[in-house]
């Protein structure tokens, strides 16, 4: 990431203080739906909805994947594909 | 051999990245791989249990979110130190080295607190199903938080000099040590709702 132009690199920072401000808004929001008491399903569905999309947050801006090389972007694709075998793994055996 | 050659001040040409970044990445698909077999491991003993108790009735919340917080932060503060040394301006990447590396160890201190609550109340790992795993991921995770405060302080103290000599291989380890501090901060936004709030 070398050649960056100051103005590029403002408009960088000011990016990473709005993802900061979106985080913290979305644990407040996580947070409070946990209060509401919902059934398990919809419970963990909303959970893991505002995690997914913290955790998109963190990874797009804050790990440069939005503006990253394909060779990355492929090694973690074959990473994910496999993450989620593993996480299909237990309820294949659970019935 | 120069640094030339091993591409770790410069993206080889090939990939387009230095290779000092894509081997953090590739130690990050191992950590991928590492903390899924643990929640996967979790979706097989909560599916297989007959009464997991609900984690906000027995875990801090509180605290838990103040340490979200901590941990969001000082992911904020990671980046802003890279975007210093972009920005030419090292005074600036010690200053909010130094948060990232204060706000790790506040979530460690935080941490601390909520095991130590459990141990004066004799809940240990061994209690049940469910702090076996809980103790297992969060412990797992404490040690990814003490050893990226080890890289961290070590770039901002003794790991510093190389800007003089390097500064884009400097900015580079930055970069890669980023990467790696931000995983840990995403492991725990996923570990949060997951163990404390359902």
């Amino acid at each position: 990431m070398s050649g960056h132009t100051e103005a590029e690199i403002k408009k960088h920072v000011r990016t990473y203080i709005a993802v900061f401000a979106a985080l913290a808004a979305l644990t407040v929001i996580t947070v409070a739906i946990s209060y509401l008491h919902l059934s398990f399903g919809p419970a963990l569905a909303l959970a893991l909805a505002v995690a997914s999309v913290k955790a998109g947050l963190v990874a797009l801006f804050f790990m440069h994947l939005i503006t990253e090389k394909k060779a990355i972007l492929w090694l973690l694709g074959f990473t994910v594909f496999f993450f989620i075998v593993l996480l299909t793994i237990p309820p294949l055996f659970h019935h | 051999m120069s640094s030339e050659i091993r591409y770790i001040s410069h993206p080889h040409p090939v990939t387009g990245v230095t290779n000092s970044k894509l081997g953090v990445w590739c130690f990050l698909a191992s950590e991928i791989m590492l903390f899924g077999g643990l929640f996967s491991a979790l979706v097989m003993l909560r599916g297989g249990s007959t009464n997991w108790p609900h984690g906000f009735e027995v875990l801090n919340v509180p605290l838990a979110t103040l340490n979200t917080m901590v941990l969001i932060t000082s992911s904020v503060t990671m980046v802003l130190s890279w975007a210093s040394l972009v920005r030419k301006d090292l005074g600036k990447y010690r200053l909010y080295m130094a948060v990232t590396v204060l706000l790790g160890l506040a979530f460690l201190v935080i941490k601390s607190f909520e095991y130590g609550y459990k141990f004066e109340h004799h809940i240990y790992p061994s209690k049940s199903t469910f702090y076996a795993i809980y103790f297992t991921m969060t412990g797992l995770h404490g040690l990814h938080v003490i050893g990226g405060i080890i890289v961290n302080a070590y770039f901002l103290l003794p790991g510093s000099k190389l800007w003089h000599k390097d500064p884009e291989q400097f900015t580079g380890r930055i970069e890669a040590a980023g990467l790696y501090w931000h995983f840990v901060d995403l492991v725990w936004i996923f570990l949060f709702p997951i163990l404390y709030l359902l």
